[in-house]
């Protein structure tokens, strides 16, 4: 098992920079999760650990050693490609021996290799089969097996989930995280779907244009988004925002001006004076329909998803997107007012970072398996 | 009759009137290897005739035919190995580690396809004098193999590129050098492809005749050399002509015919996935 290291990582593509100096630290056995929209650079940062694009300077480590100029095969890691890539020509058993057969293991220790790693992802049945004759699901688990049976000390994935089904995504999901406690290892995974990256990180680095926006786990991102950028990003549907005008400011909450009266937010509002223009940031689960609330608003839209219904609201200028319960019974056109918590709410400074919260949220440091049944109980 | 249904028998009714119209040279100069000579030149010609293998005794008597074809396949089953030998780590390099003068290449390669042959006859009969390679089975599988070179690259490239980088990826991942990933992946992969690249070459330096006619004589003379050497000073004599061109076609068109289904697999290949 191993930890990961970079140093101030950069890359550059003939004058491009796409990554402008990553410092990350991976520790054993951590599920990091690499999440930002398209063209951040979060597979050509993966594709550089991996050691399949070169690093133009900085410094990659695993377990402290410098592997810059160590080749793809020697670094000890394995990576699971988002079009699977296994070898159309080979069987399933021989897509998942073939880094043993080019490292000259005999055949029989191949074969219970292979074996084992077919038992964890239950493929004993299609070890004969071509890719071709596999369906999407089964050759990512082959894909899988094929990581697996290398025992690498790190476990690549990128994107892997993205070419499936919704239904086989979610129990992917699943299956990938009981994975992690099964083979106990390092793994890094890439992908711009934030519920991946909710429900499986131990720590999440969002990226955006080559840089880390913020590192955390899911619940700190959640509740402590570092900036505007971080906070509409995670989080589904997304966060609202409202420029508003702060009417008093001290390292013990700042009061803002909304259009139903001032309102209280604990953050911290040293460097705030009185008169200047902050941004709101409230989640859509956390404003609720109120009818003394001091917020209005018409429905635009409504979507009903049976456990909760999303109301898309219109206040002159602005926008809003509530979340509420199923059985909301209002109708389109219908005028509403909604209120929410001062506690759950964020502002951000004009150059989009947030005012630190005065409480840290108690689930932020919640271990990822302290939400998971351990392997062991699960046998039973 | 529906639209459909008008559209396919006119399409059949077409493919089958160019095939007929491409075979027919073929036929008559089967059939006239069978005439007397008297026949095959007659006017109008005779479609119905007695059959005669006098052609064929001439032919086989003035020329040792198996010294022609062994030179044939000799000459052109090497120069297909020695350019395909040749043309699989160029068409790698150019298809996974392209620079910005790939493409010029490319075309450059091609455009010397352009170029008369004639036109640089005289430099390579020399140099083919002064090394001794006049006349030698070496010497024209060396011409033969650079003349399908442009071909055999281009073509291989272009089925390297249908592959997936993912897998090559995977596969350095795996452990596998430069050699085990064109050997053990890229290889298997595009066997259908550089197996029809390899059946075209083999047939077009089958049909070679120019070169075969300037640079041998008599050893290494294949096959294009036999039907030429029947074209006499004193006048053309169709029927041997003709029982010799049989003679000489015979081989490749058997094989052809046998690696049919591969050829139009290769060449198709990538085309529709």
């Amino acid at each position: 098992m191993a930890t990961l290291q970079l140093n101030n990582i950069v890359k550059d593509f003939g004058g491009t920079q796409v990554i402008k100096g990553v410092d990350l630290e991976v520790k054993d056995r951590e599920f990091v999760v690499f999440v930002g929209p398209s063209g951040c650079g979060k597979s050509t940062l993966m594709r550089m650990i991996a050691g399949l694009e070169s690093t133009t300077s900085g410094e990659i480590a695993i377990d402290g050693e410098r592997i810059n100029e160590v080749g793809p095969a020697d670094r000890g890691l394995a990576m699971v490609f988002q079009s699977y890539a296994l070898y159309p020509h080979m069987s399933v058993e021989d897509n998942m021996g073939f880094s043993l057969r080019l490292a000259k293991v005999p055949k029989a220790e191949r074969r219970e290799k292979v074996l084992a790693a077919a038992r964890i992802l239950q493929l004993e049945p299609l070890l004969d089969r071509k890719p071709r004759a596999l369906s999407g699901g089964q050759r990512q688990r082959v894909a899988i097996g094929r990581a697996i049976v290398r025992n690498p000390s790190i476990f690549l994935f990128d994107e892997p989930l993205s070419n499936l089904d919704a239904a086989l995504r979610v129990q992917m999901r699943i299956e990938l995280a009981r994975l992690h406690e099964e083979l106990d290892a390092t793994m890094i995974y890439v992908t711009h779907d934030q519920i991946e990256a909710m429900t499986m990180a131990d720590k999440i680095v969002v990226l955006q244009d080559g840089l880390v926006e913020q590192i955390g786990s899911p619940m700190a991102l959640y509740h402590h988004p570092c900036n505007r950028f971080v906070a509409g990003f995670i989080g589904s549907p997304k966060m609202n925002f409202l420029d508003v005008e702060v009417r008093e400011a001290s390292n013990e909450g700042v009061n803002v001006a909304l259009p139903g009266g001032d309102c209280r937010v604990p953050v911290d509002g040293s460097g705030v004076s009185a008169g200047d223009t902050l941004t709101l940031g409230i989640r859509p689960e956390h404003l609720k329909l109120d009818d003394e609330g001091p917020l209005t608003g018409k429905i635009v839209v409504i979507e009903r998803l049976g456990g909760v219904t999303s109301l898309y609201l219109e206040h002159g200028d602005s926008e809003w997107i509530l979340v509420a319960d199923g059985d909301v019974a209002h109708r389109v056109h219908d005028q509403v007012r909604f209120s929410f918590d001062p506690t759950c709410g964020h502002l951000f400074k004009g150059d989009g970072e947030a005012l630190n919260h005065l409480h840290r949220h108690p689930l932020v440091d919640i271990d990822r398996k302290q939400n998971r049944v351990s392997s062991a109980s699960d046998d039973q | 009759m529906n639209p459909t249904m008008t559209k396919k028998l006119l399409l059949t009714l077409l493919a089958w009137g160019i095939a007929l119209i491409v075979f027919f040279p073929i036929f008559w100069m089967v059939l006239t290897g069978f005439k007397t000579e008297g026949e095959a030149v007659a006017t109008p010609p005779s479609l119905f005739f007695e059959p005669t293998l006098a052609g064929y005794h001439e032919v086989m008597a003035r020329a040792d035919y198996l010294k022609f074809a062994l030179n044939s396949i000799v000459i052109s089953f090497g120069s297909t190995l020695l350019a395909l030998i040749v043309a699989i780590p160029s068409a790698y390099s150019m298809a996974f580690l392209p620079t910005k003068r790939t493409q010029g290449t490319l075309l450059w390669m091609l455009s010397t396809k352009m170029l008369p042959p004639v036109g640089v006859l005289m430099p390579v009969y020399l140099l083919f004098r002064d090394m001794g390679l006049l006349d030698s089975q070496l010497g024209l599988t060396i011409v033969y193999m650079l003349m399908n070179l442009p071909i055999v690259v281009w073509m291989l490239y272009t089925f390297f590129k249908d592959i997936p980088k993912d897998i090559l990826e995977a596969g350095r991942m795996d452990g596998a050098g430069t050699l085990q990933e064109v050997l053990y992946l890229l290889l298997p992969l595009t066997l259908p492809g550089i197996a029809s690249t390899g059946l075209l070459s083999v047939i077009l330096s089958w049909n070679e005749a120019f070169w075969s006619l300037n640079l041998t004589t008599s050893d290494a003379a294949p096959l294009t050399a036999f039907i030429a050497s029947f074209s006499s000073p004193e006048g053309l004599f169709w029927a041997k002509l003709s029982a010799a061109s049989t003679l000489a076609i015979a081989p490749i068109l058997i094989f052809g015919w046998m690696t049919q289904k591969q050829m139009v697999r290769g060449l198709t290949f990538g085309a529709v996935k």
